[in-house]
């Protein structure tokens, strides 16, 4: 008897509602329709989120155009264009998963998703790249900025350190105006990230423009000194734009990469640019590991079978929010990998 | 959630069913639009290649805009979404444009008095900090 009845109300239970509609909710539709909603208010808010440093980098590409022309330098394209390519197909196959989680195919569903996380360390793990070679190469923003051009050295901070031994001895006669005070201007600056060992403070107080006789090794460039002089000070007694690296057709890219590296370690205003890059492509970062742990939960869901053609508004709504992660990198690209 | 397996009537749909809720984006569509991406950041970058100046940023960013559009409109699925969602979405860009562009007209209108000090001005007092330890003021 009690079977009976209670068989009945689990019955009635279920005409109310399927179990994957929360009591809370008059019908799956609406359920479904107010999921979106929350997650595309969270949306508006992930990119007002960003858009406060999309502003900084707006001031200071208006107002210090000059350190984000030199900044290209510090910067490879190609691992910029290789890690949107990566997000691209990472934001189709989270796509491709809401359409199989839509039809009820749960094994193509595993497929995407793992392939989606897959593509997400790829992401990381190029990040990883970059940020290494940054920081060994003294290319940070704050005390630590200290960036040594030098062409493929054997190690490569040991290499800076001795390029910029070599290249005090070689400008001795060169006479580079105070650029000691750059460091010490730059010191004042932002706490140093944790790893700026590249370059030790003594290196610095006595290093000079490194130009061309960099690292020890044979492969740097012979740049006569005249390409690279500072021009003359104007009137209040430094010049702020000083040469173009790209205005001088004669110059290879070496003697160009040379030359910015020296005229970005004359300047003070030079490291806001890493600053900048580092902020934004940092919190970007961070944003792509929490998609990642979500990620990782759907998997997990998806593998236990919840996911199907009446129920997949989980799937639905951490795609809208990889689709932004991959909006962000879209803007991020051109703005900070493109300048030319 | 409460647990209703154990008693359950409701058992989920076969694979290949359509979804009950919501819109589905058929897959060659997404294709497209992914094609499409990867074909306009190649073109992204070709173009950053020749050096037209002023307009490289402006190129970039319209075609930053196309991209962001097609991943808007068809992975998000915005163009077959309730006319609500692309509002709000677009109200948050159009907060974000206000954002920079009011913060870039303040920032321009008083650069020309902005005092930057040079390097011989500097230099001094500098010195005076670093060596004898005094914080300046």
């Amino acid at each position: 008897m009690a079977d009976v009845t209670h068989d009945a109300a689990a019955a009635a239970h279920e005409e109310a509602h399927p179990p994957h509609v929360q009591h809370h909710f008059e019908n799956a539709a609406q359920q479904f329709d107010a999921s979106k909603f929350g997650m595309w208010v969270f949306l508006v808010t992930e990119i007002l989120f960003f858009s406060g440093l999309f502003c900084a980098y707006a001031v200071y590409r208006r107002t210090h155009p000059h350190i984000f022309e030199l900044g290209q330098y510090f910067l490879d394209v190609k691992w910029g264009a290789i890690n949107t390519v990566v997000l691209i197909t990472s934001s189709f196959t989270m796509a491709l998963g809401v359409w199989c989680a839509q039809r009820s195919y749960q094994r193509g569903l595993v497929w995407c998703l793992s392939l989606t996380l897959l593509g997400a360390a790829a992401f990381m793990g190029i990040k990883a790249i970059e940020y290494t070679d940054k920081i060994m190469h003294g290319k940070v923003w704050g005390a630590g900025f200290n960036p040594v051009y030098h062409h493929e050295g054997p190690e490569g901070s040991h290499a800076a350190a001795a390029g910029d031994a070599d290249a005090e001895h070689g400008d001795a006669a060169h006479g580079a105006p105070a650029s000691s005070g750059d460091h010490a201007s730059v010191a004042e600056a932002a706490t140093p990230p944790a790893a700026h060992d590249a370059a030790p403070t003594e290196e610095k107080t006595q290093s000079a423009d490194p130009a061309a006789s960099t690292d020890g090794a044979a492969a740097a460039p012979k740049i006569e000194r005249s390409k690279l002089a500072p021009p003359p000070p104007g009137p209040r007694g430094v010049v702020l734009e000083a040469i173009e690296p790209e205005t001088d057709p004669k110059l290879t890219r070496e003697e160009k990469e040379a030359a910015a590296y020296a005229e970005a370690r004359r300047r003070k205003d030079a490291h806001i640019f890493l600053g900048i890059y580092f902020a934004m492509t940092g919190l970007h970062g961070i944003h792509v590991l929490a998609g990642m742990v979500v990620i990782a939960w759907l998997l997990k869901g998806a593998l236990q079978g919840r996911y199907h053609s009446d129920y997949y508004t989980p799937v639905d709504v951490v795609g809208l929010y990889w689709h932004v992660v991959d909006l962000i990198w879209i803007y991020l690209f051109p703005l900070l990998y493109l300048i030319s | 959630m409460m647990s209703h397996e154990t008693e359950s009537n409701y058992s989920p749909p076969p694979p290949g069913s359509q979804p009950s809720v919501g819109h589905e984006v058929p897959w060659t569509t997404l294709a497209a639009t992914a094609v499409a991406l990867l074909i306009l950041t190649w073109i992204t970058v070709a173009v950053a290649q020749v050096h037209l100046g002023e307009f490289n940023l402006w190129v970039a960013l319209i075609i930053a805009t196309i991209k962001a559009s097609l991943v808007c409109l068809y992975f998000m699925h915005l163009r077959y979404d309730r006319p609500f969602n692309r509002i709000a979405w677009v109200a948050g860009f159009a907060f974000v444009a206000l954002f920079i562009g009011l913060t870039l007209t303040d920032v321009v209108s008083y650069q020309d008095t902005v005092y930057r000090p040079t390097d011989t001005e500097y230099a001094p007092a500098r010195e005076r900090a670093i060596s004898s330890n005094v914080q300046p003021e």
